[in-house]
Order: structure tokens, then C-alpha cells, then sequence
């Protein structure tokens, strides 16, 4: 074995990266239970693309064809129920973990110098999850995948000058149909994956290049033994693998509760007007996307009014990208010496429970039929979303800090 | 940071409540697709009677005779009436075309009934027609308005000569001891060849059948479940003593 070892390592890397990544990677050892949350995403990322490929393998990519085609996965192949289930409970599962993922980045300021670049790779894998989840969405054919995918490519349409033949584009149809149904599987099982499976790599390089966060905020390479080895630090192989089993022990218990026992989730992962088939003649009652695109869409029908002779439309197509966009910038918003929450001043404390409440309720309006006051209550909810990000500059320079401490605590 | 994280659980509350929203007052339905009996009568009763217009295209009759233990001669001879074969999809001989002419539009495929409407609102639907002079087919549904669908039932159920109470439920006068609105239809303009209870264990029975038809692996899956959770809490237990070990070093 180690012959065979040392034939390879001649001529790869393999122990050197090995050694980098894994036995020799120094993890902050004060990692608490949001920090379980981005291995978790990198196993449904597996989950993903395994059921995927096995689905590939029977479903049928044509108007006439792909609703019957997800019946005939369901009933007819072998375990084809349980590698569907999987994949739609994993779609959602991504979005759980990554929104945790992404809250424990807000908390302990992990986006703060010098990881703004892992906090843009971040950024960018959630937009292509965005985007694989939205085109996915469409592949079962039914009357939801249907007109939500009508619903959002429209949006494109709202873009002044170019939006009418943009989204024509997007389509290549004058109505959503099998061209774009194609097209769709195309970018969602070849395009996309790979695209994300690139993001990851960077996410990652990027990360172990300047080393890992932790609850505390602290630099953990400030304080090294004589050996150079950090003194908060312990190798991320075996610790935290052994330490992410438990974490994959607790998630997969929920997440199969819900494979097995719950897979549409009372019609929140498996919208109900998904189980009858696309018909471009009739409309649903109520047109509303999947959960985790929810807050987005809250804040795109909270924008109400035409404004500078655009339509209201528009404006709310802007409003909802700067919603996503703002994120972006987040380390250059950032003014405060501290990283982590423990040591912000309140304000701070207070400006990210608002944000986190706020992104909640607007989930929450996007799923339910708008009304006059639903709509006032998101126009409130979208103001304080984005003056999260807006005041940030101010509010973080302002506070006052508390002490941070040399090491590590608990 | 512990009141902002109950905080956050707490604000996504009403997203569970979702499930609940249907305008119409409906009877509840819980199916039971370990009940076999009762499966095989809504087989019966949905061959006989629903598949002269409706289909269950996305189904297979052998699957449905094998979960339901109905020898497959048994269910050649007597719930196949298209001469297609055992291994077939639940297709029928209508045109969809003629259907839309007939009736406004081609009845639904009912395979994903249950799962779009949910099994309250087709065991509701299925008791709630009534005679109404101004529809052209002469009846009505409480469920759904202005409906297409003729009363295919009006032999068995009888025709209900008002709306019939539906999302009431039967109750007891606590004086008299008489039992109230026991039959969904407090009055019948024509009698039907079962009683009000009769018809209402059959619609639950059919309504049990399609259910199944609609997730006809439900019952397979939760005992899968089960195992898969046990194995998945073994699997915890042996991670938190490996974990428990390796720490041991790290103070």
C-alpha cells in the first residue's frame, strides 16, 4: 500500500494535498453547532448529484413526455420513488443548510478580512443554486413548474428596451414549452453542476489558503507554538471528520423523517398543483415558487409603485437583484474591529436579529396570496432587509466593542 | 443568541399551516391503504363505475392487483373491460376530444386526484352533489361549483334534494338524544339503493382507493422508514463514542 502510495505520490501531489486539506489543516478547535452546517451542504451537494444522475436515467426531457416520465420513475423503476424523494427533499435540504451556513457567516463575521473572497465564492455558488433549483423546478412538467417558470422568465420581460426579446431568448418560445424544457435539463444535469462543482473548489481553496473562522472571531494563527502549529488549532482530520459524523447523524435523522414519512411536507417542498400536468390554457389560482425563493418573490409584489415613467414591475425585478446583489458587498460594509457577534455592541445584535426576522416573515408572505396588508407588512419587511446592509457602515463604526480575547473561549 | 434562534423557529410557525386554506368546508378523510377490503372496493366501485370517462393513466394494473392481492385472473376478468392487457397503463377507450365536447372539458386523469385535491376534498366532492334544475345535467356540487360531472352515483346515493351538509359532521342533541345530520342529505328527492351511511363507507372506500393510487408506495415506504431511522440512530451512537474518543485530547 505504501509502495503503491509513494508510485503515485512521485508523480501527484496526493500527501502534500492530503496534509494541506486534511491531517495538517488547523481548525479553530472552539467550532460550535453552526459550523456543521457547510460539510452538511457538500454532502446534499452528493446527495444531488448522485440521485441525479440515476433520475437522468429514466426521465424523459419532452413536453409530451416528462410528466408521465416522473409517474414511471415513481411507480415503475426500481427504488425510483426513494432516488425522487431524495432529490426533491435534497433540493430543500441545500437550501436549509446553505441559508444556516450562510447566517453563521452574518454572526461571527466570517466574510470580514481577509476571507472576502470566500464570502463572494459563497455568493456565487448560491446564485447557481438559485438558478440549478429554479430550472430543476421546471423538469416534472406540472401545472407549478409550469407557470412559476412563466412567472420569473416574464420578470426578465420588465427590463426596459431589452426585456421583451430577453426573455424570448431565455424561452426560445413565445410561451414557456419543450424548447425550454430542454434547454432547462441541458443547464440543469450538465452546465450548472459543473459550474458549481468549480465554485466549491474555489470556496474551499480560498478558505484553507487564510485558514477557518471560529465563534470567537479570533485569528488563530496570531498564536503559535514552537512547532509553527497553531495553539487553538487541531488538525481537521480526525477531529472535526469524527466530529461531522455526529452532525451527519442528526441531519440525515430529519431528513429522512421527511424522505419517508413526509415528502411533499404538507405541499411545502411538493407544491400540490405540481401533481397535475402543465397546461399553458389554464391558469392556477395561486402562483407562488418553492420556500426558499419565497422572501425574494415577497419583496419583488411588495414594490407597488411606477416610478421615473418605469413600471412597478421593474423597479421590483431591481429590488429583488439588489436584495442578492447587497450581499455581495457585505465585507466592505463591515466597519467593525470586531468579528464576531459575542464582542458587536447591540446595535449590531439588534440590526442582525431585525435582518434574520425579517427574511422570515418575508418567506412566509411570498407563499401566502398577497392582500393590502400582507403587502404593507413586506414593503416594511424589504425597507429593513436591505437597511441591514445600508446602516451597516454606521452602526458597526459607532458601537462600542467589547474586549476580544487572546484564545480561543469554550 | 439562543432567544434569536427560538425566535426564528417561532416566526416560521405559520408556514406549517399552509396545508389548511380550502374555502369549502369539507369532511375530513384519513385513508388507511393497509386496509386491503377496503381498498378492493374502491377498485370496484372505481372501475365500475369512474372508468368509463376517467383514466389512471400513470397506473399499471398489475401493480394495483399485486398490492391489492387480487389474483390477476380474477382481475382480468372482472376489472379490464378494454381488453388491455395485465401489465398495461389504466388508459380508456374515451377521446378526449369527444370528452370536451360532451362535457366542456375531457374528464381529469385521476391517478394524482388525492395529491392535488387531497383525500377530504374528493371524499367531500364524491357526497356533495344535489338536484339543481338550472345545471344542464339537472345537479350541482357543494364542493365545486357549477360542476361538469354528471351524478354518476344517483343509483346508489339517491338525489339529494337540497345541498347536503358537508364539513358539519354528524353531532348528538344532548336532550333528546337524537342523532343530527347522520346523513350529509337531510332530504332525497329520489332514494338511491343504499342507506346515507351505506353510500357514505363506499365514497370512503373509493376515495381510500384513489388515495392509494396516488402514492401507492406509502405504506412500503413508512416500514422502510422505520429501519432507516433505527439504522441512522446506531449510526449516531457509534459517531458520538468515535467522536468522544478523538476529543479526549483536545482541552
Amino acid at each position: 500500500m505504501q509502495k503503491l502510495i509513494n508510485w503515485v505520490d512521485e508523480r501527484l501531489p496526493i500527501v502534500e494535498a492530503w496534509n494541506k486539506h486534511l491531517a495538517k489543516y488547523y481548525a479553530p478547535k472552539n467550532f460550535n453547532v453552526w459550523y456543521f452546517f457547510g460539510s452538511l451542504a457538500m454532502l446534499v451537494l452528493v446527495n444531488q448529484l448522485v440521485t441525479g444522475i440515476w433520475l437522468t436515467m429514466s426521465y424523459n426531457p419532452s413536453a409530451e413526455g416528462a410528466f408521465a416520465s416522473v409517474e414511471y420513475i415513481m411507480r415503475d423503476v426500481e427504488w425510483g420513488w426513494l432516488l425522487r424523494y431524495l432529490h426533491s427533499t435534497g433540493a430543500s435540504a441545500f437550501f436549509v443548510v446553505v441559508y444556516l451556513h450562510m447566517f453563521r457567516g452574518l454572526m461571527y463575521g466570517s466574510y470580514q478580512k481577509p476571507r472576502e473572497l470566500i464570502w463572494i465564492f459563497g455568493m456565487l455558488i448560491y446564485l447557481v443554486l438559485m438558478a440549478e433549483a429554479f430550472m430543476g423546478y421546471l423538469l416534472p412538467w406540472g401545472q407549478m413548474s409550469y407557470w412559476g417558470a412563466q412567472v420569473i422568465v416574464n420578470l426578465f420581460g420588465a427590463i426596459p428596451v431589452i426585456g421583451e426579446d430577453l426573455s424570448l431568448w431565455i424561452r426560445g418560445d413565445y410561451l414557456i414549452s419543450g424548447i425550454t424544457l430542454n434547454r432547462f435539463f441541458a443547464l440543469h444535469v450538465v452546465a450548472l453542476p459543473i459550474v458549481l462543482l468549480g465554485l466549491v473548489v474555489l470556496h474551499i481553496l480560498a478558505l484553507h489558503e487564510v485558514g477557518s473562522n471560529n465563534p470567537d472571531g479570533i485569528d488563530i494563527k496570531k498564536n503559535k507554538d514552537e512547532n509553527g502549529i497553531p495553539k487553538d488549532g487541531i488538525p481537521f482530520h480526525p477531529y472535526y471528520t469524527v466530529h461531522d459524523l455526529l452532525g451527519v447523524g442528526v441531519f440525515f435523522f430529519i431528513f429522512f423523517i421527511v424522505v419517508f414519512f413526509f415528502p411533499e411536507v404538507g405541499g411545502l417542498f411538493l407544491e400540490k398543483p405540481n401533481f397535475e400536468p402543465a397546461n399553458a390554457l389554464k391558469t392556477p389560482a395561486h402562483i407562488a415558487p418553492v420556500w426558499y425563493f419565497t422572501p425574494f418573490y415577497a419583496m419583488l409584489r411588495a414594490v407597488t409603485v411606477d416610478f421615473m415613467g418605469l413600471p412597478a414591475k421593474f423597479w421590483g425585478v431591481v429590488v429583488m437583484g439588489g436584495a442578492i446583489a447587497i450581499l455581495f458587498v457585505l465585507p466592505w460594509l463591515d466597519r467593525s474591529p470586531v468579528r464576531s457577534i459575542r464582542y458587536k455592541g447591540w446595535l449590531s445584535k439588534i440590526a442582525l436579529a431585525i435582518f434574520a426576522v425579517s427574511f422570515v416573515i418575508l418567506g412566509y408572505l411570498g407563499l401566502v396570496p398577497a392582500t393590502e396588508g400582507r403587502t404593507t407588512v413586506a414593503q416594511i419587511l424589504t425597507v429593513l432587509y436591505f437597511l441591514y446592509f445600508i446602516l451597516m457602515p454606521f452602526y458597526t463604526r459607532m458601537e462600542n466593542t467589547k474586549p476580544v480575547p487572546e484564545r480561543v473561549t469554550g | 443568541m439562543k432567544k434569536l434562534i427560538v425566535g426564528l423557529f417561532i416566526a416560521l410557525l405559520p408556514a406549517l399551516g399552509l396545508a389548511a386554506g380550502a374555502a369549502v368546508p369539507l369532511d375530513h378523510m384519513e385513508p388507511d391503504h393497509t386496509d386491503k377490503a377496503s381498498l378492493q372496493r374502491g377498485a370496484a366501485l372505481f372501475t365500475n363505475y369512474c372508468m368509463g370517462c376517467h383514466s389512471m393513466e400513470y397506473a399499471r394494473y398489475k401493480r394495483v392487483a399485486d398490492d391489492l392481492e387480487i389474483p390477476v385472473e380474477l382481475y382480468e376478468e372482472n376489472l379490464i373491460f378494454t381488453g388491455a392487457k395485465i401489465g398495461e397503463l389504466m388508459k380508456n377507450s374515451m377521446s378526449k376530444d369527444m370528452a370536451a365536447g360532451w362535457f366542456g372539458a375531457p374528464p381529469p386523469d385521476l391517478t394524482l386526484e388525492t395529491r392535488l385535491r387531497g383525500e377530504s376534498w374528493v371524499y367531500s366532492y364524491l357526497r356533495g352533489f344535489y338536484k339543481d334544475d338550472s345545471r344542464p345535467l339537472g345537479v350541482n356540487n357543494v364542493v365545486f361549483d357549477n360542476v361538469g360531472m354528471p351524478h354518476i352515483l344517483v343509483e346508489m346515493q339517491g338525489l339529494c334534494a337540497v345541498k347536503p351538509n358537508i364539513g358539519v359532521g354528524a353531532s348528538v342533541e344532548p336532550l333528546s338524544g337524537n342523532v343530527n345530520n347522520a346523513d350529509a342529505c337531510p332530504d332525497y328527492a329520489t332514494e338511491g339503493s343504499m342507506s346515507g351511511a351505506e353510500f357514505d363507507q363506499a365514497m370512503w372506500d373509493l376515495t381510500n382507493f384513489m388515495s392509494y393510487m396516488g402514492d401507492p408506495v406509502k405504506v412500503e415506504r413508512e416500514r422502510l422508514g422505520i429501519f432507516v431511522l433505527i439504522f441512522v440512530a446506531i449510526f449516531f451512537v457509534f459517531a458520538y463514542l468515535l467522536n468522544r474518543e478523538y476529543w479526549k485530547d483536545v482541552h
